[in-house]
């Protein structure tokens, strides 16, 4: 598929083909990762098939192998979601030092659970977060692409109140 | 890997292999049995079964024997205590999820992860909590899934990658949440996907024509040959109760390997076709009735000698189809020309006929099949080999894969492939191509000289002819397209021509079971039996001006290249006798007697493969209702017209026959130089096309699976590309009325960019083009 009749817009392929430049010529599927964060920034934080497609045809990669890895790692939603998305890690190191308070604090505060939007469309929860590799701040929390360490639920409030 | 041979030992037994091949490998030569669900020999390593871990001395956990490379000096147990307890704790953690529904799976009985569970599976799991449950997608009319079975080893996911060429399955989503499928609802399509259901270890794909029809242990095993294409592979057909139900493959590594098409997995669902002929049938005025087979076959000579009579011996024409066997082709052929009469042919796709005294005895593939997965380069004329010959395109892709191959070919449209194809030529005018690439070649032939000296070399012709000049192993082989091409012989010299001058093995792709064993059988005009000169030479059969007809196992509108004219024959004949194993209004409305013929699995007989491999294969069902094997047909047929020679006890005493007099032959494809023409472009819209995938025969045409694939689907709409379209007028038609030779058909109109332009492509042999003329001439096109 030429780049001009592609559901990508010229942003994101130019960012794409950025990153394609990064590994050798006969290995443009190595950017799979990277088109797919791309891809689904163009879309509100989530990817369609159609989106996963063209990313298959520009990488010249099989369609169910795209898929295979959209479907693999926990960052690519493949649903619509809030505009927000907040991954709390719930791995060992978090969890021992209280990231469940976190958990119930948000889905009580927000009225929703983990894997769910708020109505207003504003706030995600990921559903399920491993480690993020941040055990030294434990609890902590991404909200979007910010880490958030160290976490109470006050902390956790202003956070929240303080997005848009 | 190196050829480098160490010495190794498996409980306590000194074995050689290769140095890092793998264990397994060499405990399967061995027949040291080591439990496995993930590994399959034909396919990649996955090891992610974990079924097949033994010990292995000195290293400090139990190995997988499917991915450790042998080392000299190394000692394994695969029995050891360490070992049993590894296998049977990765054996409990497979069943964790697996449902206990034996009884209800199509699988029970053959299944290996039954099999191993025996072996290996405790009486109590330690796992109390809730199995997984996974919902099944449909992909296909194929292929039933019951995914909840699946124990993730991916074999089927790697076969499509790496086999089929299409990856189509794949493993979505992780952990223990793994699902095969296709994520997306789509059906699995590649011409090889039954292949799937044989390397699932488990019930998660099953053949869905035949589940639950039958426990495998019901079932018997009988071994054949497939009836359809040249490559003659191998298969098992599985019958219960003395009906088939179901068809596997049978390995033969130089043929089929452990894989087989589609076409010769589902084709068996046509045995049992509605329209299925049990009994003889004559017809009596306009009205049809059914009869014995005494009063049958008199009547059928009795009305043949009434024509004969009348108009001459060389009044009768015999027309067979290309998968009828050896014996019944031979005794065909013997009964005409005992008659007086020379006109019999079984090459009923082909038009042009005009260099048929220099073809060879029998135009066979040059080489083995097993050689063309050693090639370097190949050049395909006129050739859609990934649907006509499926297993040829697979060694042809091994060879692209792991050698480099260079695949070209020469076509007068796009196909899709599932190889790297190096060059693909796509013109109308595939004589002009060729032209081109021969004297790229350096070709310099008097009787080329009018095709060479108007040839325009571009790149690509340079770069095909250099490709082949290069390689140490090359070929040029002419498909299905090129024999039934309206310009065969001129196409047929140019190949040769880039073959000889390329040192490239020139072959034929044989069109059906047994086109090859045709020629030996002496089932052509103009040569007997093992191609010697016949007593009475005749004419090809679309110059057969024919009275008194016998059609064996074909209906002509499908499996002729001109379906209009052959049908005007028939009609216009005054007596037809239809050998035939199912019986149509339209046999009904041209034949005068239909006698029932019995099919592939139902008598004994001889293919002849592309390679020339004689195959026999034994009748492994009592024919259909009162049918008949053909070879018995014709010999009766032959004692009534009172020809010698017919005392056969068995199809052994013909095949032995006809064996004597091939004993001596030797397999030439070397063609004489001839003048040849050029092609003439009239400048109107042409109909290209050919018998697609899923139409070539009268059984495949009757299997209801393979007719809702989506590659039969594709066949019934007249293709054109864009600006075609635009200049033809019908760019926003849906549907189209096509005239051709006389006859009308209304069609769906589908654009296709694939198509050249002045073209449009129509498939031969679908009930909605049998109006129309030859698969190649000049059509007309309208809105409706």
């Amino acid at each position: 598929m030429s780049a001009s009749n592609s559901i990508l817009n010229a942003h994101s392929l130019h960012e794409i083909d950025d990153w394609i430049k990064r590994y050798p010529a006969d290995q443009k599927q190595s950017a799979v990762l990277a088109a797919l964060r791309i891809a689904q920034h163009q879309n509100n934080g989530y990817l369609t098939t159609g989106l996963m497609d063209a990313v298959a045809n520009y990488l010249a990669m099989d369609k169910i192998a795209v898929y295979e890895v959209a479907s693999f790692y926990s960052m690519y939603e493949l649903k619509p979601v809030a505009r927000h998305n907040i991954a709390i890690c719930t791995n060992v190191c978090c969890m021992l030092m209280g990231s469940d308070t976190i958990v119930n604090h948000l889905e009580r505060k927000l009225g929703i659970k983990l894997g769910e939007s708020t109505a207003d469309g504003r706030i995600y929860l990921k559903k399920e977060e491993e480690c993020l590799a941040a055990c030294a701040g434990g609890p902590m929390m991404q909200v979007n692409h910010v880490y958030h360490t160290n976490l109470t639920p006050q902390k956790v409030d202003e956070i929240i109140d303080g997005l848009e | 890997m190196s050829e480098e041979l160490v010495t190794f030992t498996v409980d306590g037994q000194e074995l050689k292999a290769p140095k890092g091949s793998m264990l397994i490998r060499a405990t399967d030569a061995a027949g040291i049995h080591v439990p496995r669900f993930c590994y399959h020999k034909k396919l990649s390593v996955a090891a992610n079964c974990r079924m097949c871990l033994v010990e292995v001395e000195k290293a400090p956990k139990p190995m997988p024997a499917c991915a450790t490379p042998i080392m000299p000096g190394m000692i394994v147990h695969t029995k050891s205590a360490k070992a049993i307890a590894a296998q049977k704790a990765v054996m409990e953690f497979l069943l964790i999820n697996h449902p206990l529904d034996c009884p209800i799976c199509d699988q029970g009985g053959e299944c290996e992860l039954q099999d191993v569970a025996v072996g290996f599976g405790g009486d109590v799991s330690q796992y109390t909590d809730v199995k997984r449950v996974v919902f099944d997608k449909d992909i296909g009319p194929l292929i039933a899934t019951e995914l909840t079975r699946c124990i993730q080893c991916t074999r089927c996911v790697r076969f499509g990658e790496e086999i089929a060429g299409m990856r189509e399955l794949g493993a979505t989503d992780r952990g223990d949440r793994v699902v095969i499928g296709t994520f997306i609802e789509k059906s699995v399509d590649s011409e090889m996907s039954g292949n799937a259901i044989d390397v699932c270890p488990v019930g998660a794909l099953t053949a869905k024509p035949s589940r639950f029809t039958a426990r495998a242990w019901e079932l018997q095993q009988h071994p054949a040959i497939a009836p359809h294409d040249g490559v003659g592979s191998n298969i098992f057909v599985h019958t219960w109760r003395g009906k088939v139900v179901r068809v596997v493959p049978r390995e033969n590594e130089s043929l089929n390997e452990v894989w087989i098409s589609d076409r010769d997995r589902f084709s068996y669902q046509g045995l049992y076709a509605r329209d299925r002929l049990a009994r003889p049938m004559v017809k009596k005025g306009d009205d049809w009735r059914e009869t014995t087979w005494d009063e049958a076959l008199q009547i059928a000579v009795n009305g043949l000698q009434a024509v004969l009579k009348n108009s001459g011996a060389d009044a009768l024409a015999v027309w067979a189809s290309p998968n009828a066997t050896l014996e019944e082709l031979y005794l065909l052929q013997k009964m005409t020309r005992g008659v007086g009469s020379g006109n019999i042919d079984h090459r009923l796709r082909q038009t042009d006929f005009s260099d048929q005294d220099i073809a060879p005895v029998m135009p066979w593939l040059g080489q083995n099949i097993e050689a063309l997965e050693k090639l370097d380069a190949a050049l395909l004329i006129g050739s859609h080999v990934r649907k006509d010959q499926p297993l040829i395109a697979h060694r042809l892709r091994k060879a692209a894969i792991n050698r480099n191959a260079q695949i070209c070919f020469v076509n007068p449209r796009k196909f899709d492939w599932h190889l790297p194809v190096a060059h693909e030529c796509v013109s109308a005018d595939m004589v002009q191509q060729l032209a081109a690439i021969a004297k790229a070649c350096g070709v310099n032939a008097a009787h080329l000289s009018a095709l060479l000296g108007a040839a325009k070399v571009e790149t690509v012709h340079q770069e095909i002819a250099n490709k082949l000049k290069q390689a140490a192993s090359s070929t040029v082989l002419l498909g299905n397209i090129a024999a039934q091409h309206p310009y065969f012989s001129t196409i047929r010299q140019l190949a040769a021509a880039i073959a000889e001058s390329t040192g490239s093995v020139f072959g034929y792709l044989p069109e059906a079971a047994n086109s090859a064993g045709a020629w030996l059988a002496g089932a052509v005009p103009h040569r007997g039996a093992a191609g010697a000169a016949p007593a009475v030479a005749g004419k090809p059969y679309s110059d057969m001006l024919a009275k008194a007809i016998i059609t064996f196992n074909i209906e002509p509108e499908f499996d002729c290249a001109n379906s209009g004219m052959a049908m005007n024959i028939t009609r216009a004949a005054e007596f037809v006798v239809a050998v035939s194993s199912f019986v149509t209004d339209s046999i009904k409305s041209y034949a005068d007697v239909i006698l029932p013929l019995a099919t592939f699995t139902e008598t004994s007989g001889t293919y002849v493969n592309g390679e020339g491999f004689w195959q026999s294969f034994q009748g492994v069902t009592q024919p259909f209702g009162e049918s008949r094997p053909g070879w018995k047909i014709v010999r009766v047929l032959g004692n009534l017209f009172n020809v010698a020679g017919f005392e056969y006890m068995s199809s052994q005493d013909v095949k032995d026959e006809l064996k004597v007099q091939c004993q001596t032959l030797q397999l030439n494809n070397k063609l004489a130089a001839r003048a040849t023409a050029a092609e003439k472009s009239s400048g109107a819209l042409q109909r290209m096309g050919d018998a697609p995938i899923y139409a070539v025969d009268a059984l495949v045409r009757r299997a209801t699976a393979l007719q809702q694939t989506v590659d039969a689907a594709v066949q019934s709409a007249v293709r054109i590309n864009s600006r075609q379209a635009q200049a033809s007028g019908v760019l926003h038609a849906e549907k189209v009325k096509v005239t051709q030779s006389g006859g009308q058909a209304y069609l769906s109109l589908a654009i296709d960019e694939n198509i050249p332009d002045g073209c449009v492509w129509i498939a031969a042999a679908t009930a909605s083009t049998v109006a129309l003329g030859a698969t190649f001439g000049t059509i007309e096109i309208e809105p409706v």
